[in-house]
């Protein structure tokens, strides 16, 4: 595992009393996209402050690119972008005026460098477009190109894609993909479970702990205790109270115009629709249901 | 009783400047039922939402909240209303209980209406052990909670929830939603008298009369797949609508799920095919979409195309579409 561009030991840290992160380990390897999921307050962003050297450990260790993260930070930060939810970008000036500003912060003064990073994130054409009159999306896109013009081996994104719609959020991915394709290796935070599922690789983060990381697939095989339904069935409170308690039913809830519900492996679509019409609830449907990212969450911090 | 819109919003229509925010929507929401306003950040849900509790103006259109006219009656229409908005506000200095006690005093509750009630409601969400805590000393998940239980104080019949649940943990989030879709099937108490029913009813079951009704609006879609009703907006429009199902139904056999490796490979070749509409990555996997009654011509062709150029491919099936999936295709179309 020599070739790992993060690696994490131990890495810990408390402030006072309280302990931020706790005894986590990891590593990702080149050209990787890997996820950093955890609910606000769980400890990714301290991950990341550590990672990129502006905090200390209070116990374990990071290595970055080879670099001991903190005591090599400058080393680190010369060679890793990071994209920040609350990046600030400057509204007055232009978006080749935002590229040359931040360009010139790392040292980049070569205009065909500027010209590359444009044509990479896909802003040919908005060069001289207000950074102000940019949507959401493309505003994105500026702090992914800002992020990246100094050629970093090793990317931060922190939650790159909340408050977009689902058409930028495809072609912001589809950028990342190729990114990582050539080479360049990613770490996402994210607290939203549909950003987590573009990962190939996802720690789930909770109170500072990290509980589990493993591809989407896996995690869902292995972390989901049993098989997802989707119940269609009047009255739906009926149903509720139907299932709960039932011999083989690990979880149910209510899912708007459903009930979804886990059950052990091997139960039948026909022991749900028994046990419901048993106490009088109609069964319109019961589907069987695709396990998600929310559940594997669920199934570890319970 | 069933079919009584509790909102009921026409043509509604308001421009800030050139910025058509909302551009002729109209939404109806029924006792019992929760719609979802899904889309990204200035799609103009949170515009929506301020022009139906009357904070805003629209330059035409109608609005009813339980039969009243927002414009005409804006304190009969308010009165009947829950809000909470993205950046609610809750006194860090004050307790869980004095927070509502303030709320309801603003709305005019007297102490033998709003204490009683406000302990059923914080037993209801969890709150009734924190009752003495300063609200800035409550985790988010906690003051979110605390949120919804000032809206809930005044029993209004209708809720409008702007954004509720971003940032929280998932287990709180799951929470969040049992409690809202129960809140929506069985009201918690008598309501305030309205013009469109002159005897409270107690604990009528779900749907129908007493039960609540919920517009809520978030930028995510799982989110969205757990409302009752779902209301997609882009540039200030509502572009589809319908039951999650209804929605997802829209590409019934019509997405694929690819798994194998070289990823960068799989992309390559489902791109090049013809009745592969769109492909999206998934870290470990793709999802493509296919041309109408393609599904299983594409599903039996694309491995033997990988494996001819080397890749492997460990599995691939027709999966139901997310609505995702849905509003992808339906912005592309809007661009057409």
């Amino acid at each position: 595992m020599s070739d790992a561009v993060v690696r994490v030991e131990n890495l810990t840290r408390r402030f006072g009393e309280f302990i931020a992160v706790d005894h986590v380990n990891f590593e990702v390897n080149a050209g990787e996209v890997v996820g950093y999921l955890g609910p606000n307050g769980s400890g990714k962003t301290t991950t990341i402050r550590m990672l990129l050297g502006l905090l200390a450990p209070s116990d374990g260790k990071a290595t970055v690119l080879g670099f001991d993260a903190f005591r090599q930070s400058e080393e680190v930060r010369a060679r890793a972008g990071y994209m920040s939810q609350k990046f600030a970008l400057y509204d007055d000036l232009t978006v080749m005026e935002n590229l040359v500003f931040y360009g010139g912060v790392y040292g980049i003064r070569d205009k065909g460098r500027i010209r590359e990073t444009i044509e990479l994130v896909g802003l040919n054409g908005h060069e001289s477009t207000l950074t102000r009159s940019l949507s959401a999306g493309w505003r994105q896109r500026l702090a992914l190109g800002i992020a990246v013009v100094h050629q970093p081996k090793l990317l931060f994104l922190d939650e790159p894609t909340s408050g977009v719609d689902p058409t930028a959020r495809r072609a912001f991915w589809d950028l990342i993909y190729n990114m990582a394709e050539s080479g360049v290796t990613i770490l996402v935070t994210t607290h939203y479970m549909d950003e987590a599922e573009y990962c190939e690789r996802v720690g789930m983060m909770r109170d500072g702990k990290l509980l589990a990381m493993d591809t989407p697939s896996k995690l869902k095989e292995t972390v989901v205790p049993g098989d997802v339904w989707e119940v269609f069935a009047e009255p739906l409170q009926n149903g509720l109270a139907a299932l709960h308690g039932v011999n083989g039913v690990l979880r149910v809830g209510l899912a708007g115009d459903h009930l979804r519900t886990i059950t052990e492996r091997g139960k039948k679509k026909e022991d749900l629709q028994k046990v419901l019409k048993d106490r009088g609830v109609n069964v319109s449907n019961v589907l069987a249901g695709e396990p998600t990212l929310e559940d594997v969450f669920l199934s570890l911090a319970r | 009783m069933d079919d009584i819109n509790l909102i009921e919003a026409k043509n509604l229509y308001r421009h800030f400047g050139a910025t058509r925010a909302v551009d002729g929507v109209s939404i109806s929401v029924k006792a019992g039922e929760i719609y979802g306003l899904v889309g990204s950040d200035g799609a103009g849900k949170t515009t929506t939402m301020r022009l139906i509790v009357g904070a805003l103006l629209p330059n035409s259109g109608e609005i009813t909240v339980c039969g009243y006219d927002v414009r005409k009656h804006t304190e009969d229409a308010r009165s009947q209303l829950g809000y909470l908005s993205q950046r609610f506000s809750l006194y860090e200095d004050l307790t869980v209980l004095e927070n509502i006690r303030f709320f309801a005093e603003v709305r005019g509750l007297k102490s033998n209406e709003w204490y009683p009630r406000s302990m059923e409601i914080l037993e209801f969400v969890g709150l009734a052990n924190f009752a003495t805590r300063r609200a800035g000393q409550l985790s988010g998940g906690m003051k979110q909670k605390l949120g919804l239980a000032s809206a809930l104080v005044t029993r209004p019949r209708v809720l409008l929830l702007d954004e509720p649940t971003t940032g929280v943990d998932p287990v709180t989030r799951q929470d969040f939603w049992q409690l809202l879709i129960q809140i929506t099937s069985t009201p918690l108490a008598p309501n305030l008298p309205s013009p469109l029913h002159s005897s409270p009813n107690i604990g009528s079951g779900d749907g129908g009369e007493g039960a609540v009704a919920v517009l809520i609006s978030t930028p995510y879609m799982d989110e969205a797949a757990r409302c009752n009703r779902v209301g997609f907006m882009r540039h200030g429009k509502i572009i589809a609508e319908g039951t999650p199902s209804q929605l997802r139904s829209r590409l019934t056999d019509r997405v694929i799920e690819l798994r194998g490796s070289p990823l960068k490979l799989l992309r390559r070749i489902a791109q090049e095919d013809l009745d592969v509409e769109d492909v999206r990555a998934f870290g470990d996997r793709l999802h493509l979409r296919v041309r109408e009654g393609k599904a299983d011509l594409v599903a039996s062709r694309l491995p033997s195309a990988i494996r001819s150029e080397g890749g492997n491919v460990d599995g691939i099936r027709v999966i139901p579409a997310v609505l995702e999936d849905v509003f992808i295709e339906l912005s592309e179309q809007s661009y057409e």
